[in-house]
């Protein structure tokens, strides 16, 4: 365990807005114990004062469910992307850097814009298409195996870590990222969204698809859900072989 | 082909989220507002699972049988009719669920599971592991997605609604709203509206909802004329865990497998639940799990002699709790260490959910026409006390009422709303602008988090488990010197973009406005009845109090009326749970 002092120092990336040039500035709040990072940035909301006194606006940061399972509070806590909810200053220690995540637009501090996640998923078209939600008795069956498989890729809380970590997501690069093919493999693996598998992988076979990964396996280190991701990539790249195979068969 | 009707629904939780898959399903446009991404709305949080007498446990199990024990677990204080098909309609929402993709938890043979939870004997959840509201919230974001896609659906996500535009009929129009990052005030006519903003724990400080969970749409819809219902009802969960930020939810679907509550007294375990409740043990409802938890610690067992008693698992199969209760066990893990497979969780009441809210009719539309409310920020269903995983039900029934009413509502409307340039919009969202600006400016000596926890702590402290009309006094008298003080707020943020201080000095403000319409409900109501419960009052009053709190905004204060509640399905009886209940018998 770090060793714990009685003041917490933080130093906090900041930017009053998109255009705006960053700053850092640097916090000491008193310590308690059981806090997260979270806490310590509502403890600068109660005194919003930097180290040496000035006096700042509080420091904006995004968080809604503080328990893990929304991905609102993503940042860069030491470097490393992670929430801020979950993570404990007792573990940590008390010298902590907070930065908004760098694969992002940043809005303001700690805040960025991550709809370009949500919109890839639209890409890919990460849902089962039902006929209707009218009540058209049960779904299929699905062995606890199967179902055990999916709730585990089904997790995931599109927090972005895994986007963060993977040195080929850049505004370079059209890479879906690992959050985006893990949805793909969600949908494949449902018997109704199975029914238009071949089309789902068509979509990821091109520029930006799986092709594009670099095996790095930062992602499945970074994801705080713990989810298989490398192995969910895996799994698509022989579905995606084997159709290549039928299709080139059919021609 | 007419045009279709737009219509505005406030709020991507399950209960919005349903609204608007419907709203779209019947060929309409919907245009979705939201503080945060949909996908990140507080439904997310719900854990243990969503109630549907499916019956295939050979329990014997049916509709009548869940509406039955709703309605005796809510204290005979819901309005029936709506909770029967609610009842009648929840198989079939699992079947829409499981044909989403939801990756329910299954049995051997591949069907659905079902689990045990408080205020049932029967086995009548649906989960999937112990993170099923993320899970059924995810399956609604996809498929509202899709309508997206088709352009059925326009996202407002990270706008708040600031307030309403009501005619001078009274009509609701529209809303305004402001882009959280850009801080741009804007009109949105609408056809209708409806409100699916979720709870309102933030008022109690720390509490187990999402921090998103201000009620400020609530507070700016009361404010503008909506009745405010059964406030006073807040339902306090008898196991949390305590932290700085948050308190966090241990799932009743924990002793819903079974694990057992627990403290020493002379040295041995005492299972008081068993003990004192022969028939339903650690899974009487959670207003007397959270108020024997009261009492026992009161009377100085409570561990460490403090207000916390433990949940215990260390007699269940590691591997079948892995399965069944991961998410639950993992957030014990995470924020307090210990594995709970092995040594007792320690847990203690916090504030969870909360029965009432907008008033609504059996159609879900407010005393507002065209204002219609759905979910947890509406006042019905409950009664006095939730039963657990009912909750996610209800916003699927509810969504699904708002939409089924508000379009046709919509069509009927003789003339479409105006253009967002009629001066209708353009002034309401001016006043708006003019709010925010005079906020701006405040430099005076509060601080707004200081304040906040203040209520916060005075309204946990006298306003949930045992309330005593003298204390209740003090803190409306606390809440009038807070609603002073927070004219003298510095606001403490010039910036002009992405002011959250600003948001949260318009939020502070709606919630000391529903914290008097909480206490005040409190005082009023001199009887006890599921969460409301005074010593001095210490049984239910049916003669004087089987009726509905109906509180009005005025300047001065909220108002309070009274209604009669529909008991019209099964006439209200004593409520047990030392013996098993006897069915009421199906009219
Ligand atoms: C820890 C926990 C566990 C739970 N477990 C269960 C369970 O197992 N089973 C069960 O049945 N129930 C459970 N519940 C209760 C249940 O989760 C909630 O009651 C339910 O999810 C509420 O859904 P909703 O759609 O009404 O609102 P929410 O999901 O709270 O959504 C509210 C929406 O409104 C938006 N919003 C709010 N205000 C505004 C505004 N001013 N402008 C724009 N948008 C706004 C938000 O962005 C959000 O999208 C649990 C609750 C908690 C706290």
């Amino acid at each position: 365990m770090p060793s714990m002092s009685s003041t917490i120092e933080l130093k906090i990336k900041r930017r009053d807005r998109p255009e705006a040039p960053p700053r850092w500035e640097e916090f000491a709040i008193e310590y308690r114990p059981n806090m997260n990072v979270i806490s310590c940035l509502m403890e600068i909301q109660k005194r919003p004062m930097t180290r040496s006194g000035a006096r700042t606006a509080p420091v904006n940061f995004e968080a809604s469910c503080l328990e893990e399972v929304c991905g609102s509070c993503t940042m860069l806590i030491n470097g490393r992307p992670r929430q801020a909810c979950s993570t404990l200053v007792d573990k940590t220690g008390t010298r902590l850097e907070l930065a908004p995540l760098s694969k992002f637009p940043v809005v303001r501090d700690l805040v960025v814009d991550r709809s370009s996640l949500f919109e890839r998923f639209r890409q890919v078209k990460a849902w089962v298409p039902i006929d209707g939600t009218y009540n058209l008795g049960p779904g299929p069956r699905l062995s606890p195996a199967d179902q055990d498989f999916r709730y585990l890729l089904s997790r995931c809380m599109s927090c972005a870590c895994c986007m963060e970590a993977c040195p080929q997501v850049n505004d370079r690069s059209p890479f879906l990222g690992p959050a985006t093919l893990n949805q793909v493999l969600l949908m494949i693996t449902h018997p109704t969204g199975a029914l238009n598998k071949e089309e789902r992988l068509e979509a990821i076979m091109g520029p930006g698809g799986l092709g594009d990964c670099g095996d790095a396996q930062n992602c499945v280190r970074a994801c705080p859900k713990e989810i298989p991701l490398t192995t969910s990539i895996a799994q698509l790249n022989r579905e995606a072989t084997s159709y290549a195979v039928r299709r080139w068969l059919k021609r | 082909m007419a045009k279709p009707v737009s219509i505005a629904v406030v709020g991507g939780g399950l209960a919005g989220l349903t609204a608007a898959i419907k709203i779209a399903e019947a060929g309409q446009h919907v245009q979705l507002f939201s503080i945060v991404p949909v996908k990140r709305s507080h439904s997310v949080c719900a854990q243990g699972g969503i109630n549907a007498a499916v019956n295939t446990k050979g329990e014997g199990d049916s509709p009548w049988e869940h509406f039955d024990d709703s309605i005796y677990g809510g204290d005979f204080l819901a309005d029936q009719p709506p909770v029967l098909r609610m009842c009648e309609a929840a198989p079939g929402y699992i079947y829409m669920f499981d044909r989403m993709g939801v990756p329910f938890t299954r049995t051997r043979e591949g069907l659905i599971d079902f689990r045990r939870f408080g205020g049932t004997k029967h086995h009548r959840t649906a989960y999937a592991g112990a993170t099923t509201g993320q899970q059924l919230l995810y399956a609604l974001d996809e498929q509202v997605r899709r309508f997206e896609d088709d352009g059925k659906v326009t996202k407002q996500e990270g706008w708040e609604l600031l307030s309403l535009v009501i005619d001078q009929n009274r009509i609701c129009r529209g809303l305004t709203a402001i882009d959280l990052w850009s801080m741009e005030v804007d009109a949105f006519p609408a056809d209708a509206v409806i409100l699916a903003t979720g709870g309102i724990g933030a008022i109690f400080g720390k509490s187990t909802n999402s921090i998103i969970c201000t009620g400020s749409a609530q507070a700016a819809a009361y404010q503008q004329g909506a009745v405010y219902a059964n406030g006073e009802f807040i339902q306090v969960h008898p196991t949390a865990i305590p932290g700085e930020d948050k308190h966090r939810l241990m799932s009743e679907s924990v002793r819903g497998e079974g694990g057992r509550v627990w403290t020493y007294k002379n040295g041995k375990p005492w299972y008081f639940l068993e003990e004192k409740y022969p028939a339903y043990g650690n899974l009487v409802p959670r207003d007397i799990a959270t108020r024997e938890i009261f009492q026992v610690c009161l009377e100085g067992h409570g561990v460490d002699g403090k207000m916390m008693v433990y949940l215990d698992i260390t007699h269940m199969d590691p591997q079948v709790l892995t399965r069944k209760l991961g998410g639950v066990l993992e957030i014990y893990e995470k924020f307090v260490g210990p594995d709970p497979r092995k040594v007792p969780m320690i847990v203690f009441p916090a504030v969870h959910y909360t029965m009432g809210g907008l008033w609504v009719g059996f159609d879900q539309m407010t005393n507002l026409p065209g204002l219609f409310a759905a979910g947890e920020c509406d006042y019905s269903i409950h009664g006095a006390n939730r039963l657990g995983a009912n909750s996610l039900l209800s916003c699927l029934y509810g969504g699904e009422t708002a939409a089924a009413h508000a379009v046709p509502f919509a069509q009927g409307h003789q003339k479409r709303a105006p253009e967002k340039s009629h001066p209708l919009f353009t002034a309401e969202a001016l006043r708006q602008r003019e709010i925010n600006a005079t906020i701006m400016r405040k430099r005076g000596p509060e601080n707004l988090r200081a304040l906040h926890e203040e209520m916060g702590q005075w309204m946990t402290e006298h306003v949930t488990v045992i309330r005593h009309n003298d204390k209740l006094r003090r803190t409306d008298e606390k809440l009038r010197e807070l609603q002073e003080r927070w004219d003298r707020i510095d606001l403490n943020d010039e910036g002009a973009f992405a002011n959250q201080s600003l948001l949260y000095a318009r939020q502070l403000d709606g919630m000391l406005k529903l914290a008097r319409v909480i206490t005040l409900g409190a005082i009023r109501r001199d009887e006890s009845r599921g969460a409301h419960y005074k010593p001095e009052f210490a049984s239910r009053d049916d003669a004087h109090w089987l009726r509905t709190t109906m509180a009005t905004w005025t300047p001065e204060g909220p108002e309070l009326s009274y209604e009669p509640v529909d008991t019209s399905l099964i006439p209200p009886r004593p409520r047990k749970y030392d013996v098993e209940k006897q069915t009421a018998f199906l009219l």
